[in-house]
């Protein structure tokens, strides 16, 4: 629902970036979503490619890494992948567990061509 | 082809605003909840009964977001303290820099607790900090028991959930243990209150939380300016 506004700010980040770098035109992008992070990817694909057609960003690609969750157990320190909510250590059965990954939503690379 | 690191958050300048948005509520000793629920779940009548047991000196300011109409700012300005209608003209969700434009018209408020209402969805809200000390979900008992398990960023990221419109359990089927246990799965921690903006219930366990929340926001920047 929100995922205009979302790929709005990743064409600002690309924008201020490319910046830095003259001459060179921006190809690729890469972001890092989060199973929790509120975003839908096929959604998020559609408002960017309707943002950049047409711009003078025309071209530019989006690579989109998922990533699911993974919590961290506070008693035994194992990491491990949660789905559904179950979130039990399977190693120590404790279920003192905090998630340590399934939020992002990270600008992680961009990639220009000269 | 060169490949350069970006390594920020999509949001950054959202988090930007909003972190000098905390640095500036800090300074004040402001207390700020977000509130997050689906539309209709009673949270204007919630924060109108909230409102009406503070006390009239009590710096008191409100935000209230809606996509149209200012009739939610209508029914909250009755009680007496400060309140601006957010329009946001079709986008699902407050941010940052929406509540630092409404703040630069209050120039000379300082206030002691700031409620914002968010936009009525469970999704988007949950994205965008606004600078607030926490949110607070709110879930009607004519939802689904399952709405902490269909929604769960919202739940993952507020400190308390109000269980609200308790008056109704005896004629609808909603299976209240249920509702607080799927919440406590997707956030074990969360603080729970089971209220009824109608019969007043447990609005008096909910009041206690907010004045202790206010007097450590109050203590916290005592401590900073001393």
């Amino acid at each position: 629902m929100h995922e205009m506004g979302i790929a709005t700010s990743v064409l600002d980040a690309v924008r201020t970036e490319a910046l830095r770098h003259p001459g060179a035109k921006p190809s690729r992008v890469g972001l890092r979503i989060g199973e929790w992070s509120g975003v839908d990817t096929e959604s998020l694909r559609f408002c960017f490619d309707a943002l950049v057609a047409g711009s003078e960003l025309a071209g530019l690609q989006l690579d989109l890494d998922y990533r699911t969750r993974q919590n961290r157990c506070e008693q035994c320190g194992a990491e491990f992948p949660v789905s559904g909510f179950d979130i039990t250590c399977p190693e120590c059965r404790s279920d003192n567990t905090r998630q340590v990954s399934g939020t992002e939503l990270d600008i992680a690379y961009l990639e220009l061509e000269d | 082809m060169e490949r350069v690191p970006v390594e920020k958050k999509v949001l950054s300048e959202n988090d930007r605003i909003a972190g000098e948005l905390r640095q500036r509520f800090a300074d004040d000793g402001t207390l700020v909840l977000n509130f997050i629920s689906s539309p209709g779940s009673g949270k204007t009548l919630f924060l109108e009964r909230t409102l009406e047991g503070l006390p009239e000196d009590l710096r008191v300011g409100v935000l209230t977001g809606d996509i149209q109409t200012d009739n939610d700012a209508r029914r909250l300005a009755r009680v007496g303290f400060p309140v601006q209608q957010i329009t946001t003209a079709g986008c699902c969700h407050l941010d940052a820099r929406m509540i630092d434009r409404a703040l630069e018209k209050w120039p000379n408020e300082h206030f002691d607790v700031l409620f914002i209402e968010n936009v009525g969805n469970l999704v988007c809200p949950t994205s965008y900090d606004l600078g607030e000390e926490c949110k607070v979900v709110l879930l009607s008992v004519t939802e689904g028991e399952d709405k902490p398990l269909k929604y769960p960023g919202a739940f993952f990221k507020s400190k308390a959930m109000v269980l609200n419109k308790i008056d109704l359990l005896p004629y609808v089927p909603f299976d209240a243990d249920l509702a607080c246990e799927n919440a406590r799965r997707i956030h074990p921690d969360i603080t729970i209150f089971r209220t009824s903006s109608t019969t007043g219930s447990g609005l008096e366990e909910w009041r206690t939380w907010l004045n202790a929340r206010m007097t450590a926001a109050n203590e916290k920047r005592a401590l900073a300016t001393r």
